[in-house]
């Protein structure tokens, strides 16, 4: 017994050093965010931020809150859009048997595979012509594509798991197909409605292809290119830099604590079914 | 012995609620099945809007890129839109490009390098945290950090690590003796830099992957081997190993789709260069595109469609094996 304890502790010590190596680079984006202009460039730098200083956080409440806005609102855009897109056709793929259902599967598969600049650029010369760059709407079709097709997938698996009485039940009490899903599954299928949007926002949020081709030097730009724009021209201020990106994490950080479950399950469902 | 015979049966039966997601409903099970007659209409009332996006949002923006390769754009005609069809030249041009030869090779470095460390890695660690120690399922967790940080912010904090004079790792290798290395300046090293930091995403996502492939192979293995006195490393090899293999082969696969698009990552942090020595198909798609003030769409979306056709390919090459692995 004691040497089984002795054993676990060894592997909990090593997992530690393990977890902090990993997460250095995150601990060194929180040191610096922290660290005074004149001690920027010190050699060697300091490994803790002795004499902290809040500068770099003032700089971000000063300059980057219409960008962090813009995130924000894109965000929830992408949210909205994605479910109201990907929830019905999951409910159909699961449920109804549609024919060719399987063909616009194999589609959906196949689209998380285009790479993004490919789509950056068709939506570019799409939207020229439209007038749409440089719009909130605009982005937030074009980070919506970053997560349909596998909001689609998330919809489908949960809801084949609904059974399939109870669906009966319901039709045999008179509910149409549209009230079966308003009603019974999408009340059902909370859990995945939360995964798919936590990762249509943490997708949208983070995406810097798309804003760095639509919106670029438009009046609502996104998080992602205000830290762009940060490192672009050369600003030596560091401190602000890393504050920009601490804050524009904060919200894989607040997934990470509130919902790491779904997370482990968002990754694995993109890969291994089962 | 009696367990590995088992194995094959159990995963169909688990993968069948996956598989429903990718196939369409068998024929044997519509025909086996009298369903209720589910009318079609109301099936594909529920899909036409997604349907309807895939046209618009995705084959819609992959027809105009393909139009853009196949005609000779300026910045007038490409807002007037009156190009004059030039049809492969754009592509020959693209061939004959000096920097064709580099950017191939790099996208090949590139790739094989961070997959390879990407899956020893992940697949060291899960081996590892599959023990169940105290506190192991938080550190896992906490593993995950790297891979949901918007791809800007772990740019920006490796650029500025990673910096000549005043990042922390020549400040290491300055402490062991080592002199300092222009990690992002000098053509000899932009690329080592961003496949570092390309490994150090993508570890969390084989991590998690292969640590979901270890929980479906049955403990009592594992047991039997000790028991015939099997050691650690004999039973990584002859046990973990080799039954984690159609999960490996889907990391992997997928691995190579996602690595094959990056581009968040190099552009940030060395724009490809300098002297191109880290740009590959996507960065240089983007540089012909966008990176210059007279830009070459043409060539650019020639490029990028290079890119999605070999996307395409080890795309379809994965799903292939999923689906076999599903129907096995």
């Amino acid at each position: 017994m004691n040497r089984g304890a002795a054993r676990s502790w060894w592997k909990t010590t090593l997992g530690l050093l393990l977890t902090a190596v990993m997460l250095f680079p995150v601990y060194w984006m929180l040191n610096v965010s922290l660290t005074p202009e004149q001690d920027m460039r010190k050699s060697p730098p300091d490994l803790f931020p002795a004499h902290g200083t809040l500068d770099g956080y003032r700089t971000v409440l000063d300059e980057q809150l219409p960008y962090l806005g813009t995130s924000l609102v894109v965000g929830l855009g992408t949210v909205v859009l994605t479910v109201a897109l990907a929830a019905p056709a999951g409910y159909a793929l699961a449920k109804l048997r549609p024919r060719g259902g399987g063909i616009l599967s194999f589609l959906l598969l196949a689209a998380q595979m285009i790479p993004g600049i490919i789509m950056a650029m068709g939506f570019y010369a799409i939207y020229l012509q439209l007038g749409l760059l440089q719009s909130v709407p605009g982005l937030i079709v074009a980070d919506s594509t970053l997560a349909v097709p596998f909001g689609v997938l998330i919809f489908t698996a949960f809801m084949s798991g609904i059974p399939g009485e109870l669906l009966q039940a319901a039709k045999t009490d008179g509910a149409g197909a549209l009230r079966t899903f308003v009603s019974i599954v999408l009340p059902m299928s909370r859990n995945a409605v939360v995964t798919v949007s936590l990762f249509a926002f943490l997708w949208s949020w983070s995406d810097f292809v798309f804003a760095g081709t639509l919106v670029n030097g438009g009046a609502h730009e996104p998080i992602t290119l205000g830290i762009y724009h940060y490192i672009g021209n050369n600003n030596q201020e560091w401190n602000a830099i890393m504050a920009t990106a601490v804050v524009a994490s904060l919200p894989a950080a607040v997934i990470l604590v509130l919902a790491q479950r779904y997370v482990a399950a968002g990754v694995t469902a993109g890969a291994v079914k089962d | 012995m009696n367990h590995v015979t088992q194995m094959p049966e159990r995963r169909p039966a688990q993968v069948r609620k996956g598989a429903a997601a990718t196939a369409a409903p068998r024929p044997a099970d519509a025909r086996a099945r009298r369903r209720p007659t589910s009318p079609q209409w109301a099936a594909w009332a529920f899909l036409a809007p997604v349907t309807l996006y895939l046209a618009l949002f995705y084959a819609y923006p992959l027809y105009r890129n393909l139009d853009l390769s196949l005609r000779n754009y300026t910045v007038r005609s490409f807002v007037q839109g009156d190009a004059p069809f030039t049809g492969l030249a754009n592509y020959t041009k693209v061939f004959d490009d000096p920097t064709f030869a580099p950017a191939l090779l790099h996208t090949v470095v590139f790739t094989a390098v961070c997959l390879i460390f990407q899956y020893a890695i992940g697949l060291a660690l899960a081996v590892f945290f599959h023990q169940h120690f105290r506190l192991s399922a938080t550190l896992r967790a906490l593993f995950l950090v790297p891979w949901l940080l918007p791809l800007i912010v772990s740019a920006s904090t490796w650029s500025w690590m990673l910096n000549s004079d005043s990042g922390i790792v020549n400040a290491a290798l300055h402490a062991v003796g080592v002199g300092p290395v222009n990690w992002l300046t000098s053509p000899d090293w932009s690329l080592t830099s961003v496949i570092i930091a390309n490994i150090w995403i993508g570890v969390p996502f084989n991590l998690v992957v292969l640590y979901s492939g270890l929980q479906s192979i049955p403990g009592s293995l594992y047991e039997a081997a000790a028991l015939d006195g099997a050691n650690a490393w004999q039973r990584f090899w002859r046990i973990t190993f080799p039954l984690l293999r159609p999960v490996s082969a889907i990391t992997l696969l997928l691995g190579l789709v996602y690595t094959l698009k990056v581009f968040d990552i190099i552009w940030i942090m060395t724009k490809g260069g300098p002297a191109d020595s880290s740009t590959t198909f996507a960065t240089w798609s983007y540089q012909l595109g966008f990176g210059n003030l007279l830009p070459a769409f043409g060539p650019g979306a020639a490029v990028g469609n290079l890119l999605v056709v070999a996307a395409l390919v080890f795309g379809l090459i994965y799903l292939k094996v999923q689906r076999k692995q599903a129907l096995s």
